[in-house]
């Protein structure tokens, strides 16, 4: 027992790589986090919508998002669609996976915002002669995204931790997948994750600092 | 109508797969609702100093990818420590952990919405602490923790799914493997994916039904 | 000019309204008193079409408020309304609260719009309080914000509901005095009111509603030195 020698020098010596592999995690993460928030605007609008599929399609897609694992999303944005004959590339299926689990979990986040907002203020708005639209756009919208601040933070989170699962589908270009390329040629299994590990930790953390800082600019009612 | 290839052994291979899910589901958020419970009431009674090394160890099991701690894991025990274990104890033990640090949040957050003047009025009726904690505090912060615990219990049952890096096979993995031997992808991720929303869907909404009548 | 024609209303099987007449003419400040659940706040929020109605008619300069064809939000730049409530956007500074309409409803450059706004902000005395944001404002001032945002638009009428019946006793007068001020002004109002003193000092008309009829209408000395209904004068015994 104990006779494992730790060389942490021969991994160190690939933080490079693993670099440029977590600059590819941020880039997934951040393009499906802006995605998803589109889509959950629309996600949200929809499921407001006096028209019954409307509001079925957008209730589906939210229930699905929520209640199955991110990793059968992503086989789905996989495996799934290639089944129709469109085979996409690992990083657009990891993307789109991503981006659909998002949007769920966005939207519902966004509808228990709603309700944190009075309808008077819709009323006030209206009143002052503005369209549903613009009532929605400049009123309600920007009151329930910092309401809503918090929980798209943590998303955030959560978007960059499933990068990791783009493994799955042949994704060999973010941080879990250099890392474990890296592994296949080395074997220093445990020093290579302990650094993609410890990577990954920095990342988050400076997600939660700049969103801090990012909501004493955006916030100051 | 839609054919499939798929044999009565491939419905109970899924079984197993599924049964697996439920099992490594089960035993993690007991014993890390346990592990839970313990360190929520340690991180408030420790003090916001003495508290900083444990907020500091759960932290890291929500700030890095599940994957990457299921591999170090299995890597520590397998190749540091050289000991004999199979995935599913390594499996077991981080899915436990990792339910931990989120539960230890849920629990703290649960105590920390009993009102002081309630605990102040236990106290003055000349409970114990722990008195207090066991007929006063308990009850009232389990009914406040519960619908979060549900969704927690829930998204480990889905993060479950990572555990096949551990040789693990639970029932995405077993999806997966009769993927490649049937080639019906979509067919095979529907039955799997009904699974687990038949499952999370309805004690989901239960979950939500107990938040609402309890906001009351 | 304002009219308002055989008015019903109803919430599911509640008529609110029972059939209200009622033209106020251009310049003119007309005070609806009555008892809660009379129907009073309701006619205010069919004037400006935030409500739909289910007979009768409101013209507005001429144009029917609820006709199909009428574009509400052009309408509703004319016809400003202040509520109990007065609904600040909190995210919006004083003066953004009341430049978001003129700018994106009228479509006033935002300088065009700001020159408004602190004129109207000055006006109701809020000029040292622009770049602060609603929820450090007292409810007075939240009130008197309301009412420039409305007035940012230019409207031709005023509509103000119950507007200080929210605030704190202290805070009452402020807002009172801005009421008093427009009303001197020659703006054309309709407000719906608890404040006796107000009602028989600054309207021209005085209006009592019950239960969802216009029992009496009259001048201000009329109503309160010679109400002829039975129900006013009961109605003005209880709040004396």
């Amino acid at each position: 027992m104990f006779d494992y020698t730790f060389q942490w020098s021969q991994a160190m010596a690939r933080l490079p790589q693993m670099l440029d592999g977590a600059a590819t995690t941020m880039e997934v993460a951040i393009l499906s986090m802006l995605i998803g928030i589109v889509l959950a605007i629309v996600l949200t609008v929809l499921r407001r919508s006096p028209v019954a599929p409307l509001r079925a399609i957008a209730r589906t897609w939210v229930e699905i998002a929520r209640n199955t694992p991110a990793l059968f999303q992503i086989y789905m944005a996989h495996f799934g669609i290639a089944s129709f004959g469109i085979h996409l590339s690992p990083f657009t299926s990891l993307l789109i996976g991503i981006t659909f689990n998002n949007a769920g979990y966005l939207a519902e986040n966004f509808r228990g915002a709603l309700k944190a907002i009075p309808d008077t203020q819709i009323r006030a708005g209206r009143s002052l002669g503005m369209s549903e639209m613009q009532a929605f756009r400049h009123i309600v919208l920007p009151q329930m995204l910092r309401v809503a601040f918090l929980p798209m933070t943590n998303q955030m989170v959560w978007a960059v931790l499933m990068t990791s699962l783009g493994v799955t589908v042949g994704m060999n270009s973010d941080l879990y997948g250099v890392t474990q390329d890296l592994n296949a040629l080395t074997f220093r299994t445990f020093e290579l994750f302990a650094i993609a590990g410890v990577i990954f930790y920095l990342i988050t953390k400076l997600i939660t600092l700049g969103a801090r800082l990012l909501a004493a600019r955006l916030f100051r009612y | 109508m839609f054919s499939t290839s798929l044999t009565l052994s491939d419905v109970v291979f899924l079984a197993q797969g599924a049964g697996m899910t439920i099992l490594v589901t089960a035993l993690s958020v007991a014993t890390g609702t346990v592990l839970g419970v313990i360190f929520g009431v340690l991180r408030l009674q420790l003090g916001t100093i003495l508290a900083m090394p444990l907020v500091f160890f759960l932290d890291i099991f929500r700030s890095i990818p599940l994957l990457i701690q299921l591999v170090l894991a299995n890597a520590f025990v397998g190749m540091v420590l050289q000991l004999e274990t199979s995935g599913f104890t390594i499996a077991c033990i981080v899915l436990s952990l990792y339910t931990a640090s989120y539960c230890a949040e849920i629990v703290r957050g649960g105590i920390q919405a009993v009102p002081s003047t309630t605990r102040r009025a236990a106290r003055s009726l000349g409970m114990t602490w722990f008195q207090d904690m066991r007929y006063i505090v308990a009850p009232l912060a389990t009914r406040i923790a519960l619908p979060s615990w549900i969704g927690l219990a829930l998204g480990v049952m889905k993060d479950s799914a990572l555990v096949y890096v551990v040789q693990v096979t639970e029932l995405l993995k077993s999806t997966q493997i009769l993927i490649t031997r049937l080639q019906e992808p979509l067919f095979l991720l529907l039955v799997c994916g009904a699974f687990y929303f038949l499952i999370s869907f309805p004690l989901a909404r239960f979950g939500g039904y107990l938040e609402k009548r309890w906001s009351k | 000019m304002i009219e308002i024609q055989s008015l019903h209303k109803s919430f599911g099987p509640l008529e609110v309204l029972k059939g209200i007449d009622l033209t106020v003419n251009k310049g003119e400040v007309v005070t609806i008193i009555g008892g809660s659940g009379s129907g009073k706040s309701t006619l205010l929020t069919c004037i400006n079409g935030l409500e739909p109605i289910a007979s009768g008619k409101v013209i507005v300069d001429g144009i029917e408020v609820h006709a199909k064809s009428t574009n509400l939000n052009t309408l509703r730049q004319k016809i400003g309304i202040v509520f109990q409530q007065w609904n600040a956007f909190p995210h919006l500074t004083v003066l953004e609260n009341v430049t978001l309409a003129p700018r994106k409803v009228l479509g006033l450059s935002k300088a065009e719009a700001e020159a408004i706004g602190e004129k109207q902000l000055s006006h109701v005395g809020l000029g040292a309080k622009l770049s602060t944001y609603p929820t450090m404002l007292s409810g007075g001032q939240q009130q008197r914000m309301a009412i420039a945002r409305a007035l940012a638009m230019s409207p031709d009428y005023m509509l103000f509901d119950e507007v200080t019946s929210a605030l704190d006793p202290q805070l009452v007068g402020e807002v009172l005095e801005t009421l008093k001020m427009l009303a001197e002004e020659g703006m054309t109002m309709i407000c719906v009111t608890h404040e006796m003193a107000f009602a028989r000092d600054v309207s021209h008309r005085v209006a009592y509603f019950h239960r969802g009829v216009m029992a009496e209408i009259g001048a201000p000395e009329q109503i309160f030195g010679d109400p002829q209904h039975e129900e006013t004068r009961k109605f003005l015994a209880s709040v004396r």
